[in-house]
């Protein structure tokens, strides 16, 4: 009796989580179902090469928001990228050892998830203030500085996978840390530093918050970085909040493009992580254990 | 002899050089460190501080936050309004995010074949790779219209009418509220949660399971008793970590709270955060006390979720430092 009543529960609560499962991934299929089906709909060419309209007329594209993102993306990227690198082969091999280094490391994990949007504030102060108007360059650091924890935690943390017997063999040999860092630690970890960059490209790609009072939104195609610069997320905003059926539709279009892109770049990062024949470090860890 | 003190020289050169590299390394890449992990967060803070000053002199810190008038004409502004707003959503959506995300970490370590881990977990982490303004257009163009046509009169009808709990269903069901706000942001830090919990649940030693395994306990019950209770302050970190996500997400908030400054009273009401109130009128501040205000609450928002991530962070230390031996 006992044992059966046992049984009952662990099959009942067995289930539930089964069903729990079920109940998180009905909304990604949910969510992404929706956006293929309404995307595939409203997306013609047009979108991506023509201008858009003067407000209530139909027909126009986006052009200005695909570019201007574009080029706040990269920006920020080689902004961002170097400096997220460079503090991360900091926390990994000299802080390592230091109790102040590993709090400020601590600290830059908790700076991954500061609110983008607090970004976009400071940035606003420094950058659009004393410029007077909105610039696509405030946006760009915006960006910059919200991708720099994310690269340095995880630059850090695929350091360390590296084994240290590799930095002994090096330093035997007579190299110095920096000679060590260079040809030994990064080039083994350089896949696990790549996806580190790709998620961080990610991560940026599809903010918002921090783009609305910093590069702002522009209707006309600009390669100007002091002046404003438009952007997909920023674009959606707009036209998911304006009065117009044409501007949801593009809207729809536009993200599913995003998503897309955004999408494609996390997959992409996970694979060359979890890949077989991409991972350095399977066959490392192999012989190692063999040698012990 | 002319040899050797050439040699010599050049060893010293090539030495010196080395050195020297080495110096400039360690410096310059330390540098970069001192940056992210200290003058970062510190600068953010002193800009945001320095911007709100002149709200920070007018309102004070009690009066303003417990001011529920924001109003940009007569320049009288207090956040109560907005920090309810956060508070009621961030605490709703962890109470709707916390018993999934443990069922798919208990999913995902216990029940699921080997070969199944990677889909599902790569489909609940493709959750977190959604930009947030789609669950904002998705909410507001799909969620909002079922919301407010069918779910949300169904509870009505079953719940409005008992005593207590009926107010909290009371009201207009328009979809724009904190009931389908906190629903989205719930989808929104599942992955963050669940990601958390699966990888405490990971560290419990296979020899504890299979100790209770060995005394006949059911799967259930191994979690139940012994997974759940070793892994309880990385479960806490997890729940802590997402509310720090969840107090700063901006845009799916922003199309789904219908920015309405005022204390809810029922979960239909249309209501206001501080990222909304920020997404929507920091381009529209034309005076310097509203601006400032503004930065003001953003400070606040600033400060709140450092500590809250800041608490996360140390519980789930604590609990790898207790198993790593």
């Amino acid at each position: 009796m006992r044992k059966r009543y046992r049984k009952v529960v662990n099959l009942l609560m067995l289930s539930l989580s089964g069903l729990l499962t079920v109940y998180g991934v009905f909304w990604l299929f949910w969510i992404l179902g929706s956006l293929f089906i309404s995307g595939i709909k409203y997306f013609s060419p047009e979108l991506v090469y023509l201008d858009p309209t003067p407000a209530g007329m139909e027909g126009g594209g986006l052009r200005p928001a695909f570019v201007g993102h574009f080029i706040l993306t990269t920006l920020a990227t080689i902004i961002g990228v170097p400096i997220g690198l460079m503090a991360g082969i900091y926390f990994a091999e000299y802080g390592k050892d230091s109790d102040f280094f590993r709090v400020l490391r601590h600290i830059t994990d908790i700076m991954v998830s500061t609110p983008s949007i607090i970004m976009g504030a400071v940035v606003y102060a420094v950058l659009v203030k004393p410029i007077g108007h909105f610039n696509g360059l405030s946006g760009a650091v915006a960006l910059a500085l919200l991708m720099v924890p994310v690269v340095a935690v995880t630059t850090d943390e695929m350091l360390k996978l590296v084994p240290q017997q590799m930095r002994e063999a090096a330093y035997a040999l007579g190299a110095y840390k920096w000679q060590m860092i260079k040809s030994v630690t990064l080039r083994a970890a350089k896949v696990g530093v790549l996806t580190g960059i790709l998620l961080g490209v990610a991560r940026i790609s599809g903010e918002t918050a921090p783009l609305l009072f910093t590069s702002f939104n522009n209707a006309f195609l600009n390669f100007n970085l002091m002046k404003p610069m438009a952007s997909i997320t920023v674009t959606t905003f707009n036209y998911v909040m304006g009065p117009y059926h044409y501007w949801h539709q593009q809207a729809w279009a536009a993200s599913l493009i995003l998503t897309l892109g955004v999408l494609m770049l996390s997959i992409f990062a996970r694979l060359i992580l979890h890949g077989k024949i991409t991972n350095p470090f399977a066959f490392m860890f192999k012989r190692i254990k063999k040698e012990v | 002899m002319q040899i050797e003190s050439v040699v010599q020289k050049r060893i010293s050169e090539v030495k010196n050089s080395g050195v020297l590299i080495e110096r400039l390394a360690k410096v310059s890449l330390g540098l970069w460190a001192l940056f992210a992990g200290l003058l970062f967060p510190i600068l953010i803070f002193l800009i945001l501080y320095y911007e709100s000053r002149l709200a920070i002199e007018k309102f004070g810190v009690i009066n303003f936050l417990t001011h529920t008038n924001w109003d940009p004409v007569t320049e009288d502004f207090g956040a109560a309004t907005m920090v309810v707003g956060t508070i009621i959503s961030t605490l709703l959506s962890i109470l709707m995010a916390a018993p999934i995300s443990v069922g798919i970490a208990i999913f995902i370590t216990e029940l699921s074949p080997r070969w199944f881990k990677p889909i599902i977990s790569g489909a609940v982490e493709l959750l977190a790779a959604i930009p947030s303004i789609i669950y904002g257009l998705w909410g507001f163009f799909v969620l909002t219209p079922i919301m407010a046509e069918k779910v949300e009169p169904w509870i009505q009808n079953k719940l409005g009418n008992v005593p207590v709990v009926g107010q909290l269903f009371s009201g207009a069901t328009t979809g724009v509220d904190i009931f389908t706000t906190s629903l989205v942001l719930s989808i929104m830090i599942i992955p963050f949660m669940s990601a958390v919990v699966r990888d405490s649940f990971e560290l419990v030693p296979p020899i504890m399971k299979e100790s209770a395994y060995g005394l006949g306990a059911t799967q259930w019950e191994v979690v139940r008793k012994v997974i759940i209770p070793y892994t309880a302050s990385g479960m806490a970190g997890g729940l802590v970590l997402s509310t720090g996500r969840a107090l700063g997400e901006t845009m799916a908030v922003t199309f789904l709270a219908g920015n309405n400054p005022q204390i809810p009273k029922s979960l239909f009401d249309s209501f206001t955060t501080i990222t909304v109130a920020l997404a929507n009128q920091f381009t529209e501040a034309d005076t310097d006390i509203y601006l400032s205000s503004l930065y003001y609450v953003s400070m606040f928002l600033f400060v709140i979720s450092f500590v809250i991530l800041f608490l996360a962070k140390f519980m789930i230390l604590r609990l790898e430092k207790r198993w790593k031996v």
